[in-house]
């Protein structure tokens, strides 16, 4: 926000003759004071921002880009509160996020999948609902398994661990043998590299009858007939997936009220004691190994639900371009942006990282491009060696995805280096009435 | 060495979880040997012959040599620095990309453009016959690369040092692990936006390149062979360096404990400052021999190697120069030799299991934590 536009902020406020900072300070501070203030009003300047690289292009493309960003910045925000569960408020490093919630996705696709096999891998044919609890619940064990004897390593051999089996499950949809194997023994498949088609979306069987394009149910002709072709213009399966956004939406909801929920029970409140020193809540005869594993296991749950509502709603699902390390990386980034601890945070790191950081720089990246009169030059060396501004400008908004993920390292030390608590992180909730975090110096590091 | 006899039994008495993982290793083993005689004995055995045992086993040795390499320098850094270095990984392609450049640059100077040459085939058209580069037609150009690896990669990890880590220098461990995640995208990326993307072969074909030893059963390709030379000849020099020189000493005293360390009057920053230009260094020369060994080079294989470097340095125990050898040669030929138990698609898997294995039974390693030493 511009420091110019405040005073129409807040007009009735006694401040009237004072200096325009102070007013926008003021405005800051009330919201501050509200998280959802500064998650709404950060999507609010996300969209601002859409609006003025689309307009040109009509509402439906406005609208198109804004489902996209807000489609990204949840399903972020969503993995980012289930990391969060685990990392900020119990202290456990566990980079196997990808693998977590691709177990989800999977055991939904594979329980709910018609078992004919003319369709693809064949899977067990339940409803829908049954798969997604079974999606947690494999997610859950495979936590559970995971936890077990990986808790008592230090930080960082857990995160090596967790890496690994990440990879190890990655490793395992990949695999065409396994696909046989499960098909031979359980009679379902995962379709190995190829990957499988996913069911159908409820929220498209909202608007149209066994989601069939020409068929829409009274619902979806209302919908389409006053916003869609009938009125504003915006195409079908926009509208369609902003009614998957609010579901989304409401997913995020539940998953912070649940978190909000557990931090302040005495559960939560021993969680954050361990967080804050284990030592002392080993001897103050807390089971702390127990509390771990239940930390750990309903967090691995939650990415399994998160990767279902994720990458389930994608229609297609395969393991190698989706469910590679750098997704947890990028799930860190998000927690890491809002400060770990904060769930609000977490949701905003969502927004903010998916939003800002992974799509903003590939629009305007795009919308850079398209204003270059100059041709891209082939490659690197090409675009060095013609010693011409435009062209290297030229080549590096064409390739401007490497850049990007450079910028994304670049935020990530910087961050590291000056604000270690993130955005919002240096409201992170203690666990005793006094701030133990600011503990008297001289006193011994447990090492 | 009767302590640690006595230690390996205790420990075993005391996990029941090492002695199953060795009556399983033993199984295998009796399979092995069943498979090899050629007898069935219904779950084990079957058939397998010496000649695919001999080159599976060659081939574990050659990238294990290589991983090995590789892991010394994220060793050293992890004993010395306290910190797991995921950018380690992205410090081979740095290696592999600028030392294949000024490979090319020597091998096919003046019949192939220089902007072809130095960006690895990322410009131009040249294919990697037109510029012949191969151990025998271009002895000298392989060489040098190899140094060149070695010098700019330690170039850029020393920079890397005093940009990312140096202001961090007293941050806990998981701090610096996140920047050097950061570090990771920010190097890889870079070589992609520099290389390009595209995966793409780099090493000429040459008539004759197959030495055949007939009473092993082995075929060795001439660059496996130089690769293994080139392994084992830095490893020896690290060795001296460590054992015989001032810095060596001093680095081992680093590893082993800091504080006494720097109350002897080490100087530390220096110490670091040798380690990041031996420990990147070693780390480019690897990825420039795995690029030898593969033919092919793509920005991200560093990347994708970490976590089997991983398992090696853990698998030796952390912070043990020698472990780090023992893990990669281990981790190489369970990633090879895998192959005869399970299909293909596993064996990196495997690999990652028998890291996690070590990692829940015997967390100090093989080396039983001695550090550096």
């Amino acid at each position: 926000m511009s420091d110019a536009s405040s005073p129409s902020g807040d007009g009735d406020a006694p401040a009237e003759d004072s200096a325009p900072e102070s007013a926008t300070a003021a405005l800051l501070d009330a919201a501050r004071q509200s998280d959802l203030g500064i998650v709404l009003g950060t999507l609010l300047l996300v969209y601002l921002a859409a609006t003025v690289l689309t307009f040109t292009d009509g509402l439906n493309s406005v609208v198109g880009l804004m489902r996209t960003l807000t489609f990204l910045g949840l399903v972020y925000a969503l993995a980012a509160l289930a990391l969060n569960l685990q990392w900020g408020y119990a202290g456990l490093f566990n980079i196997g996020v990808a693998g977590f919630m691709a177990l989800g996705v999977y055991t939904m696709g594979i329980v709910v999948r018609s078992p004919d096999p003319a369709f693809g891998p064949p899977g067990f044919g339940l409803p829908l609902p049954v798969g997604i609890v079974a999606g947690m619940l494999v997610a859950a064990v495979v936590g559970l398994l995971a936890a077990l004897p990986a808790l008592r390593l230090k930080a960082d051999y857990l995160a090596i661990v967790t890496l690994g089996i990440s990879e190890i499950i990655r490793l395992f949809l990949q695999s065409s043998a396994f696909d046989t194997f499960l098909r031979n023994t359980l009679g379902v498949g995962t379709g190995g590299g190829r990957g499988m088609g996913l069911p159908q979306n409820p929220v498209r069987e909202l608007f149209l009858v066994d989601g069939q394009a020409g068929t829409p149910t009274a619902f979806g002709d209302l919908a389409f007939g006053t916003l869609g072709a009938g009125g504003l213009g915006i195409s079908n399966t926009i509208l369609i997936d902003w009614a998957y956004i609010a579901v989304l939406a409401a997913f995020v909801v539940g998953f912070y009220v649940l978190l909000e929920r557990l931090g302040r029970s005495p559960f939560g409140r021993t969680l954050k004691a361990i967080r804050e020193d284990e030592l002392v809540a080993d001897s103050l005869g807390k089971n702390v190994d127990l509390i771990k594993i239940k930390v750990f296991v309903i967090g691995c749950a939650l990415m399994g639900l998160a990767g279902i509502l994720w990458f389930g709603s994608q229609g297609n699902v395969s393991p190698t371009p989706q469910f590679m390390p750098v997704l947890t990386f990028y799930v860190f980034i998000a927690v890491i942006i809002g400060g770990s601890g904060s769930n609000a945070g977490a949701v905003l790191g969502g927004i903010v990282f998916a939003t800002v950081l992974f799509e903003g720089p590939r629009r305007i990246g795009s919308s850079l491009r398209d204003v270059i009169g100059a041709e891209t030059p082939p490659s690197f060396a090409d675009a060095v060696v013609t010693l011409d501004p435009t062209a290297f400008l030229a080549f590096a908004t064409d390739n401007i995805a490497p850049l990007q993920f450079v910028f994304l390292g670049l935020i990530l030390v910087f961050i590291m280096h000056r604000r270690p608590d993130g955005i919002l992180g240096d409201r992170i909730e203690t666990a005793a009435a006094v701030d133990l975090s600011e503990r008297p110096s001289g006193g011994e590091t447990d090492e | 060495m009767g302590t640690t006899e006595s230690s390996i039994v205790d420990s075993a008495r005391a996990r029941p979880g090492l002695l199953l993982v060795i009556f399983l290793g033993g199984l295998l083993l009796v399979d092995l040997a069943a498979k090899l005689a050629g007898l069935s004995l219904l779950p084990i055995g079957g058939a397998i012959s010496a000649d695919r045992l001999g080159s599976n086993l060659w081939n574990g040795v050659v990238i294990g040599l290589v991983i090995g390499l590789a892991g010394i320098g994220l060793s050293m850094t992890y004993s010395i620095l306290s910190f797991a270095n995921f950018s380690h990984g992205d410090l081979l392609s740095t290696g592999a990309f600028t030392g294949w450049g000024v490979a090319f640059l020597i091998a096919g100077f003046g019949d192939v453009p220089v902007r072809a040459l130095l960006s690895v085939r990322d410009a131009g058209d040249a294919t990697a016959g037109d510029i012949g580069a191969h151990i025998i037609s271009t002895p000298v150009a392989i060489l040098v690369g190899l140094l060149a690896a070695f010098a700019i990669t330690a170039a850029v990890a020393l920079a890397l040092d005093r940009a990312f880590y140096k202001p961090m220098r007293d941050r806990d461990g998981i701090s610096i692990l996140i920047a050097s995640i950061g570090a990771a995208l920010i190097v890889r990326y870079v070589i992609q936006f520099v290389y390009g993307s595209d995966r793409r072969g780099v090493t000429a074909s040459v008539e004759a390149s197959n030495l055949a030893f007939d009473p092993l059963g082995l075929s060795v390709n001439a660059h496996e062979l130089s690769i293994v030379v080139a392994a084992i000849g830095l490893m020896l020099a690290m060795h001296f360096m460590l054992q015989h020189t001032k810095l060596g000493t001093a680095m081992r005293a680093m590893a082993d404990n800091k504080d006494l360390a720097l109350v002897t009057g080490i100087p530390a920053e220096r110490v670091v400052t040798a380690t990041w230009i031996i420990g990147g260094g070693l780390a480019g020369a690897s990825g420039y021999l795995y690029v030898l060994l593969r033919g092919t080079i793509q920005f991200d294989f560093g990347w994708l190697l970490l976590l089997l470097i991983f398992a090696a340095v853990i698998l030796g125990g952390i912070g043990s120069v020698y472990g780090a050898i023992a893990g990669g040669l281990v981790i190489g030929i369970v990633f090879t030799t895998s192959t005869i138990w399970i299909p293909s698609d596993f064996n990196e898997a495997a690999a990652f299991a028998v890291m996690i294995t070590m990692l829940l039974l015997r967390p100090e390693g093989l080396f039983g934590g001695v550090s550096t030493a």
